[in-house]
């Protein structure tokens, strides 16, 4: 008992001092993220919460502040007519919204898949050591760079049925027999989106991944090269395992970005049903078609479907973004 | 178990000549140990011996076979590397057994046995299932000993595996890498070190190396007792050689002597040199005083146990009688 008595006021003590010092430190912490919380709340938080509550109303351009609630309508409501027959109208049946939701899915997965190919292939290139690098690293960024209505101006006169280079180009080479109108037609419109999103998102994804490469240490090459492992069986059990982490970062970056798109096609294919994504629908429901609150309904949608895309990516994938891998 | 033979053996990375030209053979069975002050090229002589880097000019054969153009796996060479180079999304099993499982017709069970059988020698049976990253610098450098050892290589390689470790555990390894010599007899093994200490620990014979060139190649006590110059006369042993020039070495009949700190003694008089304690550093086993006698740098003597010399004391010094080495102008022995 006595010892009891003697030892405990010097272990709260301890005890007590040492959650002063965490409690400050969270405070501190706290301090800190204020900022970053506010204003992800005025420019994130609050548009989003207002986009879903418009989505549940009537709401109209003319009339935004004066919607009324409505339920899920604008996503389903069905109607019996005498004859028995229940219609079904709204977003979840909407057959122009199905389609924006494919385009959108497909143009992700190729163009992703792609530039994450290519980006490795681009970034395996600048890794290595030869005369002229820093040039080449510094030249590969442009497409990059250039804004993306900029570049969709360019490609869109580059890809012209008419004067466009390519049909020009290929109609030398023998390749086509006939000029083709890339963005016009609806069988090439979305083969032209994914060319010039994959020209100018290559890049990106190359230098994500070359900075993984540059993480990886040399030695490790040579004692493969000591333990006589083929260059390619060395890329594929040492270098793509190690950049896995950045190369994965950088996949859902861009898929975050390829679901979302909107001003490639705006300003590249404009109107065609070929390449109509989910951004490009919601925006013409909500500006032209005066249907601001079934926009929203879309907008809502895009939201949750991007939401579920990223948890299933960073599940199946164990995306690691604390660093480190396994 | 192979004898490595050098023939005029040259380097250059661009214009820059870093080994200028070396021959050495390497018996086999031998632990070798490259020597030299940091830029000598003894690290750039060891990659030219794994393959790692190719020969400029001359010819390298192992037992005979000219190993120029083979590649590092073909040379049956194994190799540590002072950063432990483990792979670090692999366990450290498949570490050791990576180089043996892509080996085509390899069975399963004898790379089991192999890894187990380098695992047990190293005492890391229990950290098999663990990745580097879980291991301390001692463990990872077993771990990359044990890679080596899993290929049953002809030539271990060492390329300075104790500088990343603290000072206590470079000498458990340096004993663990001594025993491994033992155990692995028939295993050709050649180490670089800018440690002097590590060098005469563990060679059987060193190769003193200075400027890309063989400065001296002989047993530890050969090159402790018989420098053939200036230079491998004050890279081997601790401290450092004393070198005695100009007038105060006039009674020795040479431009410069060498006297080891432990071969001078200290006297209440009749002494050779005389000058007055400037320092001294207690080891507890034996000391170290410094005396200012004119020469360029303080005299080192080594006393057993604590000195009673104080700082400032005049004192007289002597060489033990045969223990003096006389150089010549060009730092050559005289003998």
């Amino acid at each position: 008992m006595t010892t009891e008595t003697m030892v405990r006021p010097a272990v709260a003590d301890s005890g007590a001092k040492r959650s002063e010092l965490l409690a400050q430190r969270v405070r501190a912490a706290r301090w800190f993220l204020v900022p970053m919380l506010v204003a992800l709340a005025i420019v994130a938080g609050w548009p989003l919460l207002r986009s879903i509550w418009f989505s549940f109303t009537d709401a109209s351009l003319n009339d935004l502040y004066g919607a009324e609630f409505i339920g899920f309508d604008n996503y389903l409501r069905w109607q019996t007519l005498e004859s028995g027959r229940t219609i079904y109208r709204g977003l979840l049946v909407d057959d122009a919204w199905w389609n924006a939701v494919w385009n959108t899915v497909r143009f992700a997965v190729i163009s992703v898949s792609i530039e994450a190919v290519l980006g490795i292939i681009v970034a395996l290139v600048l890794n290595a050591e030869f005369k002229g690098r820093g040039l080449v690293r510094a030249a590969i960024l442009i497409p990059w760079a250039i804004p993306t209505i900029v570049s969709a101006r360019m490609w869109g006169w580059m890809l012209n049925d008419q004067f466009g280079i390519i049909n020009d180009i290929m109609l030398r080479l023998g390749l086509i027999s006939q000029k083709i109108a890339w963005t016009a037609s609806t069988d090439t419109a979305m083969t032209a989106v994914l060319i010039v999103d994959i020209w100018k998102t290559t890049p990106f994804m190359a230098l994500l991944v070359l900075a993984g490469l540059q993480m990886i240490p040399k030695d490790i090459y040579e004692a493969a090269d000591i333990d006589g492992v083929h260059p390619v069986k060395q890329f594929f059990r040492i270098t793509l395992p190690l950049v896995r982490p950045a190369l994965m970062v950088a996949i859902i970056f861009r898929v975050l970005d390829a679901l979302r798109i909107f001003d490639l096609i705006y300003v590249l294919t404009p109107n065609s049903p070929a390449t109509e994504t989910m951004s490009v629908l919601a925006r013409e429901n909500l500006f032209d078609f005066d249907n601001f609150a079934y926009g929203s309904a879309q907008s809502t949608l895009l939201f949750f479907i991007i939401a579920l895309f990223t948890i299933v990516y960073i599940w199946l994938g164990r995306v690691n973004f604390d660093g480190g891998d396994r | 178990m192979a004898k490595i033979e050098l023939k005029d053996i040259r380097k250059s990375f661009g214009a820059v000549e870093v080994i200028k030209g070396v021959s050495l053979d390497i018996r086999s069975g031998e632990f070798m140990v490259f020597v030299g002050p940091s830029g000598c090229g003894k690290s750039t002589l060891l990659r030219l011996i794994s393959g790692l880097e190719d020969i400029t000019a001359g010819e390298m054969s192992f037992d005979g076979q000219v190993v120029n153009a083979l590649t590092p796996s073909k040379r049956g060479i194994a190799m540590v590397f002072q950063s432990y180079a483990l792979y670090p999304h692999m366990t450290v099993y498949e570490n050791m057994a990576f180089g043996l499982t892509l080996e085509k017709g390899k069975p399963k069970e004898e790379i089991k046995k192999r890894v187990h059988r380098a695992a047990e020698m190293l005492q890391i049976s229990d950290y098999l299932d663990r990745l580097p990253k879980q291991l301390s610098g001692g463990q990872r450098q077993r771990v990359a000993i044990g890679r080596a050892i899993t290929r049953d290589p002809r030539v271990f390689l060492f390329d300075e595996p104790l500088s990343n470790l603290d000072a206590a555990l470079r000498v458990a390894t340096r004993i663990e890498i001594a025993k491994l010599h033992e155990s692995m007899r028939d295993t050709t093994m050649v180490y670089v070190t800018h440690d002097q200490v590590e060098a005469m620990t563990l060679a059987d014979r060193i190769c003193v190396l200075r400027d890309g060139l063989v400065e001296q190649v002989g047993t530890p006590m050969e090159l402790y007792e018989k420098p053939d110059s200036m230079f491998v006369a004050g890279f081997i042993g601790s401290p450092k050689m004393n070198f005695i020039s100009g007038k105060l070495a006039e009674g020795f009949n040479a431009p410069t002597v060498g006297v080891r700190g432990e071969h001078l003694v200290i006297k209440p008089s009749d002494g050779v040199w005389s000058g007055e304690v400037i320092h001294s550093e207690n080891l507890g086993s034996d000391s170290y005083i410094y005396v200012n006698v004119g020469s360029e740098e303080p005299v080192v003597v080594r006393e057993d146990g604590a000195t009673k010399h104080a700082v400032g004391e005049h004192v007289e010094i002597a060489p033990i009688d045969g223990r003096v080495h006389r150089f010549d102008k060009a730092g050559k022995p005289i003998r």
